[in-house]
């Protein structure tokens, strides 16, 4: 194609856009200040015929860089889906007449308003390339499924089914991993709806264990090879194009090429005897995995006291032993399904040991989550199993049998409590490698020679106790990164499969605790992800957020000091490092979240559609009047992901947005670069906004780290400020929640508050 | 029926909920209870108790058999049904709380001098001799049943209130003589005594 871009405007004047502004004056800011050389009014742009119009300009007068004067650029995307041209939207009906007031008094500064989004709209698509997708390759129609318990083998059965081939790797010598241990399983459905609540209702019991079926489908399928005894020793490449190294018990390795990796690793249970209140050493006090292996191999006959064979006749479960303790040596969380478990063994008791065997559930807060939940509880209660709310001081041998010493925390009184076994319930451990990020998260606060303490010892332990799991050759280690409490770091509201290294999904236990149900609806997610990556990396394209987008990070390696802040601050471990030491994008492991273009410090990151000039330019395109005027600017940057249709949603529900702002979205506030806010203060603007997610363990970033970044990055940015002489409270970073829609529009009331208060910028030419 | 009461404790030993089930009437619904405790926060009575409903089948759960059944507090209930309306498992609560009441007065454990206790026993005794209430005797044999003296002052604190019942014709001084009754007092007798003996004939079964 030729390197020539030739411009063309389309204004659209339905949606009362036409009745509100003058759009022949909007023609003339267009050509005149915004450089279009054609421009076109349509009464009705997302019409037929309107898209016809651009179409026609595109193919027959060879229009390639095209400028949308209409709807936010969220709405209306099918009909304005030109992928063979740039495109930049000037936002008129949400950003202007339906966040302003109609009326006289307000028509100067509506039209002032929508002058300036045609001429930042402008600017942005003339500093624009048309994205060119990096090569194409083929698509290979294969995955990598790390684990073969329930979640692993429900994942290859749903990639299979989707036409894909799969290898799975299992560490045991045989399929099925602990589900496949257990004697019956918690059930999953409730009781059909009508069910009456009486005494003798039908309500749902423990269901037979069905793993091996799920083992015999996996074996059947000609789509799936099964490694056994065997791990993946190496993982290199990036999505579409993985290599991974399978090397089995006996030494012997085969490379495969993958497409994209689910890793279902499943989880270990937690280790109690480092607990010795709860007494595991003794033989009749045993954990609920161990129960499970007892129960099966009573058959269906009794349960046999573990000392001296006698028949149970009275067992108490110790809930949540081990599990939600600040303490040191304790699980930190709670492992969810224990509850239902214990209700479900003690059940075995009533059907196998006989109804007069009594069995107590020694509990403090009972949860009993999904559909059944209630149900199974009930359908416990019905046969008698007791429930007491309690909290548990010690277990302790007692003879043959034990006794259990708690507080009754209702009738408020210490009790003890002899019986012939107990069984504990603990919580599950994510098999996860050992954390890249580790280091960098205990380090916050120290000084640097601590941090090397730090690190040095991070490095020998982890080294020594956890063994990887996937065996990255990334620059950034070799394993997932974690959230916390070893399990694998992901979007927990928008994105629960996507990890922080694309292309690679957790599923299962892995991510966090759950039951053989749920880790199989996980499963089929993770399976389905994994084969939209593997397609998209063939084409070039980006997954979520900003699936399909063509673009991707190059860089101008003449001007690379070779800092390595991308390289670092890459949340998705995108960037390699070359022989040479430069940076190494990988496209297809990118997200174009733009956190390594707002991290350079010589600006020689950027996409094709999107690089510190598209927004510089709308910056610097903004008509700032001069302080005679008293009419302030106020710049915001708000993530595309929430904090823009926030905005957007505020002028649906009809909320004012102050007349001052100029909002420009940003891919995240990741890639917002400290050059902008300078270039608006030294323009004259008054005050900046940045609106990204929330950052934290809880983050709701779309891309995980751009947000605590971006906040971490504009924390000196006062230093930057008081060299200009200016007020620091003229730039701040509100974390803003898609569901925002009232706070958003009056935190930039709020800027102009604080302007009132300072004055206006002196930097007014 | 003391005897009773030794032959339950031999018979149930310490599985209390096993002889509640058996015995009290609903008695099977207390193993559902989920000890959520809105009985006991929705009993316009239940902070006087010394046991509220939700506590007495936690009790009886963990076989506190004498302090269930010589306690006031199920005869505290004045069947309002507030917590039968609100118990997310449908526990026939007031049911159970009058049903405990009754099975502990067959042991003979029931607390002697608790006042609904006692005014329950005065109302049956009362109502039985002619198959009607007579409210003039009730009243009276309630307010003596302290003692002469204490009757008499209970008698005329609740002067006016007799008054006004005896005006809207609630109450006839007529009724210290005799009183009104039903065709055939002695056939009712018969037909409750015959449903006792089944009663108890049921309960000694079960020992
Ligand atoms: S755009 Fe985001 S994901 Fe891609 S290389 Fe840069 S920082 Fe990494
Ligand atoms: S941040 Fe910029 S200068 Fe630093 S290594 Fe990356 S590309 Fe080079
Ligand atoms: S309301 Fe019902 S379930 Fe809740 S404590 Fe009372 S009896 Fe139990
Ligand atoms: S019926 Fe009895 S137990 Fe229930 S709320 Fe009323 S007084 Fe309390």
């Amino acid at each position: 194609m030729s390197d020539e871009k030739k411009f063309a405007a389309f204004i659209c004047t339905g949606c009362g856009i036409g009745d509100r502004l003058d759009a022949k004056q909007l023609e003339m800011t267009a050509t005149r200040d915004g450089k279009m050389q054609s421009c076109h009014s349509h009464e009705m742009l997302c019409s037929k015929e309107g898209v016809q119009l651009i179409r026609d300009q595109i193919d027959n007068e060879g229009a390639n860089h095209i400028m949308i004067a209409a709807c936010s650029r969220r709405a209306k995307v099918e009909a304005f889906n030109f992928t063979d041209v740039a495109m930049s939207r000037a936002n008129l009906r949400e950003g202007v007449i339906w966040s302003r007031p109609e009326g006289d008094e307000h028509q100067e500064t509506t039209q002032e308003m929508a002058d300036d989004y045609v001429r930042m709209a402008c600017a942005e698509v003339r500093f624009m390339e048309v994205p060119q997708p990096s090569e194409e390759q083929g698509c290979v129609e294969n995955i990598l499924i790390v684990g073969g318990g329930v979640s692993g083998m429900t994942a290859a059965l749903e990639a299979a089914a989707a036409g894909f081939n799969c290898h799975i790797v299992e560490k045991e010598g045989e399929l099925g991993g602990w589900a496949a241990k257990w004697h019956k399983r918690i059930p999953y459905r409730a009781a059909p709806e009508g069910t009456p609540n009486t005494l003798t209702a039908h309500l749902p019991d423990p269901v037979d264990n069905d793993v091996a079926d799920l083992i015999g489908q996996v074996e059947a399928s000609d789509k799936i090879s099964v490694h056994l005894n065997a791990r993946v020793t190496r993982t290199s490449g990036a999505p579409g194009r993985f290599a991974a190294d399978i090397t089995t018990e006996s030494g012997s390795t085969t490379t495969e090429n993958f497409g994209a990796i689910v890793q279902a690793s499943g989880w270990k249970p937690f280790d109690i005897d480092s607990l010795p209140e709860y007494g595991h050493q003794h033989p009749d006090v045993v954990t609920n995995v161990e129960l499970e292996q007892m129960a099966r191999e009573a058959g269906d006959g009794p349960i046999k006291r573990p000392s001296d064979g006698k028949e149970v006749k009275s067992v108490a479960f110790v809930q949540n032993a081990g599990q939600t303790s600040t303490k040191e040596g304790y699980l930190p969380y709670h492992s969810g399904i224990g509850d239902l478990i214990s209700i479900k063994q003690a059940m075995y008791f009533k059907a196998q040991n006989g109804d007069d065997c009594d069995t107590t559930i020694l509990y403090d807060n009972l949860r009993t989550p999904g559909a059944p939940g209630e149900d199974f509880y009930r359908a416990g209660q019905q046969k008698m199993v007791i429930f007491t709310k309690a909290s548990v001081d010690q277990v302790a041998a007692d003879g043959s049998g034990a006794k259990v010493k708690f507080k009754d925390k209702i009738l408020d009184e210490d009790v003890e409590l002899p019986v012939d076994l107990v069984v504990l319930d603990i919580g599950m451990v994510p098999n996860s490698g050992p954390d890249p990020y580790a280091a960098n998260e205990s380090l916050e606060g120290m000084s640097e020679e601590e941090q090397e303490a730090v690190k040095e010892e991070l490095e020998s332990e982890t080294a020594v106790t956890v063994e990887s799991i996937l065996n990255l050759d990334y620059r950034q280690g070799t394993d997932l990164p974690q959230l916390k409490w070893g399990f694998t770091d992901s979007h927990f509201i928008c994105f629960p499969y996507e990890t922080r290294r694309t292309g690679i999904y957790a599923a299962g236990p892995v991510r966090r605790p759950m039951d053989i149900k749920q880790a199989q609806d996980d499963a089929t997610g993770a399976a389905m992800k994994a084969v939209q990556a593997a397609v998209h990396a063939a084409h070039g394209e980006a997954v979520h957020p900003r699936v399909g987008d063509l673009s991707y990070p190059r860089f101008r390696k003449e001007g690379c000091t070779q800092c390595k802040r991308c390289t670092v601050e890459c949340p998705f471990g995108a960037i390699n490092e070359d022989e040479e030491r430069y940076p190494l994008f990988n496209e297809s492991r990118c997200r174009r979240c733009g956190t390594c273009m707002g991290a350079c410090p010589v600006r020689v990151i950027s996409f094709d559609n999107y690089s510190i000039d598209t927004v510089g330019q709308q910056i610097k395109n903004v008509d700032v009047p001069d302080e005679f005027e008293e009419k302030p600017r106020i710049l915001v940057l708000a993530c595309e992901n929430d904090a823009y249709p926030a905005l957007d949603q505020a002028a649906v529900s009809g909320q004012e947005i102050s007349p001052w702002a100029r909002v420009i979205p940003v891919r995240c506030l990741g890639s917002v670069s400290l050059s902008w806010v300078t270039d608006s203060m030294n323009n004259g603007f008054d005050g900046v906004i940045m609106m990204g997610c929330k950052r934290g363990d809880d983050y709701q970033c779309h891309f995980v780290r751009g947000s605590a970044m971006a906040a971490e990055r504009m924390a000196k940015v006062g230093d930057t400020l008081s060299t200009l002489n200016l007020e620091p409270e003229r730039v701040v970073v509100h974390e803003v929640a898609i569901t925002d829609i009232e706070r958003a529009p009056r935190l930039i009331k709020e800027m102009e508050d604080v302007v009132e208060r300072v004055g206006l910028s002196p930097f007014k030419f | 029926m003391s005897d009773m009461n030794t032959a339950m404790v031999e018979k149930y030993r310490n599985d209390f909920l096993k002889e509640v089930e058996a015995n009290v009437e609903e008695g099977q619904w207390v193993k559902m209870c989920m000890q959520c405790g809105v009985c006991s926060g929705s009993c316009p009575l239940g902070n006087a108790w010394a046991h509220p409903p939700q506590e007495i089948f936690m009790m009886i759960r963990a076989g506190k058999r004498d302090e269930v059944l010589k306690s006031d507090s199920m005869w505290m209930c004045t069947s309002c049904y507030n917590c039968i309306v609100r118990c997310p498992r449908e526990l026939p609560i007031t049911h159970i709380m009058h049903g405990l009441a009754t099975y502990s007065k067959r042991l003979g454990l029931a607390p002697k001098t608790q006042p609904t206790s006692q005014f329950s026993e005065i109302f049956w005794n009362n109502m039985m001799k002619r198959g009607r209430v007579n409210e003039l005797k009730l009243g009276l044999s309630l307010y003596f049943k302290d003692g002469f003296g204490q009757g008499i002052k209970n008698a005329l604190a609740n002067q006016k209130l007799g008054m006004s019942m005896m005006k809207a014709k609630r109450m006839s001084p007529a009724e210290f003589f005799g009183g009104h009754g039903i065709k055939d007092a002695s056939g009712l007798q018969k037909m409750i005594k015959k449903a006792e003996e089944i009663e108890l004939a049921k309960l000694k079964a079960n020992t």
